[in-house]
């Protein structure tokens, strides 16, 4: 019981800050030291929070962006973790590949933007493109370092004991290459969310990057300060949901024990 | 020479004679014959000639670099000789068994301990047979109450004990030692040893452990053979009865003509 206490305790810590953040902006904003113009109250902030709410418009945005990411998400990390996982495993594969992937990796993905818009326009397209390709070199490059740093002695202990090849990854490669893999998947989710706002200010007719922009076009700067706000949550749940799948998965690791 | 080792030498001389006599009868485990092993220009091992007899505890002993673990990865079909063939007495799959254990136990992190001694019988048994065999091994190592902790947990006494278990669950007929007590403690290492030696006199496979500690290979060994730049310097056996006293001036006695062989001083 106190030890569920604790732990919850543990947890709220971490809100303290932005909840004394959230207090001080109020006051300030009451006090006039800041302008509405500038940055308006956490509760103007609110207010507009709820009036999307109740007109769906908000939820709406939320429903488009999510299923934009996550479907970038799941098509550029499906690859990069497939061609990880080909490249750690095969030298052929790696030599044939990997210097063509460190070459376009170079290129920041953000730059495409203007030759994707020619490609795809502003469609579903464009925005699934960006993410992908965004959310693929972070998980692709996990994946290998994962594979490429498992223990070759412990590779060589299973191949005493007689494993077949299926044996030996999925009971010594893949649990090897996990925590790896994980750290790569942080970073897609991040990159994730950055691609999709980026593209979705720019060259969008729905979801969140859209909602700014047109608040910003009517000077509705509660709005803008909302989006920014939401787009912080939903970065902040996907990495939780990360968070909760790596301990439920590194039970084992060293890190993870008596958390 | 104290009275000790004259009691020693004597009774030294009178079992060499038996054990010849018995180890002629005994079957062959396996032989290397005429074995040469190169990496590269470089010849590790020259032209070893050794038969190894059922049952039999061999101690291997030598500097570092001597060639000794070379051996050992050859009789665990980890390396191929260059020339020269390793030939096993047993004719089956089974009977030929080899596992070998190594200095760092090589446990999985991310599977617990008794999934680690499952790991030892792939592709010999399935299902619940392998979870009871798993369970009755750990008892015999000591570790019954384990078997669901995750190795990073264990001490390292505990885990070298898991590997041993893990090695031992598919009854190998060869049991192959690479210093699997080298990186413990001193008292660990004693514990280990007596347990070690309590197993293999119940399971009665072959053991060929490779160690650079001589205390440790004749407190366990019947029969020691020295390295030195990859050929067989001295074939010695080790005739003291079990169960052995640590420590005991009979062990002493072969430490000493052991030690005087591998840094070439002759004995007074």
């Amino acid at each position: 019981m106190s030890r569920a206490l604790q732990s919850i305790g543990r947890s709220a810590i971490g809100w303290l800050l932005p909840a004394l953040l959230l207090a001080g902006w109020e006051i300030a904003s009451r006090a006039g030291v800041i302008s509405a113009n500038v940055l308006p109250a956490p509760s103007a902030v609110g207010a507009a929070f709820w009036k999307l709410l109740l007109s769906g418009e908000l939820l709406e945005n939320i429903r488009i962006s999510t299923l934009r990411a996550l479907s970038g998400f799941v098509v550029g990390g499906a690859i990069g973790f497939g061609l990880g996982l080909a490249n750690g495993l095969s030298a052929l594969s790696r030599g044939l590949t990997d210097t063509t992937i460190q070459m376009i990796r170079n290129i920041p993905h953000l730059a495409l933007i203007p030759l994707v818009i020619l490609w795809f326009g502003i469609d579903e397209e464009a925005k699934l493109f960006l993410v992908a390709l965004g959310v693929f070199f972070p998980i692709y490059i996990n994946t290998l370092l994962g594979i490429q740093g498992v223990d070759p002695q412990l590779v060589e202990m299973g191949r005493i004991y007689g494993m077949s090849r299926s044996q030996l990854f999925i009971r010594v490669i893949l649990p090897g290459a996990l925590p790896s893999i994980f750290v790569g998947l942080r970073y897609a989710l991040g990159i994730m969310w950055l691609t999709l706002i980026v593209a979705e200010t720019i060259s969008a007719s729905s979801g969140l990057g859209y909602m700014a922009m047109q608040a910003r076009e009517f000077l509705l700067i509660d709005v803008v300060v909302l989006s920014i706000l939401i787009y912080a949550l939903l970065g902040k749940l996907a990495d939780s949901l990360a968070r909760y799948l790596e301990r439920l998965s590194l039970q084992w690791h060293p890190a993870f024990q008596n958390v | 020479m104290t009275a000790a080792t004259v009691t020693a030498r004597r009774s030294f001389d009178e079992t060499t004679a038996r054990v010849a006599v018995t180890s002629r009868e005994r079957k062959i485990a396996f032989s290397f014959r005429n074995v040469t092993k190169q990496f590269g220009d470089k010849t590790v091992l020259h032209g070893i000639d050794l038969d190894v007899h059922d049952g039999e505890f061999v101690a291997v002993i030598g500097k570092s670099g001597c060639g000794k673990s070379t051996l050992l990865r050859l009789l665990a079909g980890l390396d191929k000789p260059t020339s020269g063939e390793l030939v096993h007495g047993a004719e089956t799959k089974d009977q030929k068994r080899t596992r070998i254990m190594f200095q760092e136990p090589r446990l999985l992190p991310w599977a617990r301990v008794g999934a680690n001694v499952d790991v030892g019988l792939t592709g010999i048994a399935k299902g619940a047979e392998v979870r009871q065999k798993s369970l009755d091994i750990l008892a015999e190592v000591g570790l019954a109450d384990r078997s669901e902790e995750w190795p990073s947990v264990l001490s390292g006494g505990q885990r070298q004990r898991v590997a041993l278990a893990r090695a031992l669950v598919g009854h190998p007929r060869i049991l192959a030692l690479d210093e699997p007590l080298g990186a413990l403690d001193a008292l660990t290492r004693i514990e280990m040893q007596q347990l070690l030696e309590r197993i293999w006199l119940s399971k009665k496979f072959t053991a060929v452990l490779v160690t650079h500690d001589v205390a440790e290979a004749v407190a366990l060994a019947d029969r020691v053979v020295v390295i030195d730049s990859g050929r067989i310097a001295l074939d010695l056996a080790i005739p003291v009865e079990r169960p052995r006293r640590h420590a005991s001036p009979e062990l002493a006695f072969f430490e000493r003509q052991i030690l005087d062989q591998l840094y070439k001083q002759k004995a007074p």
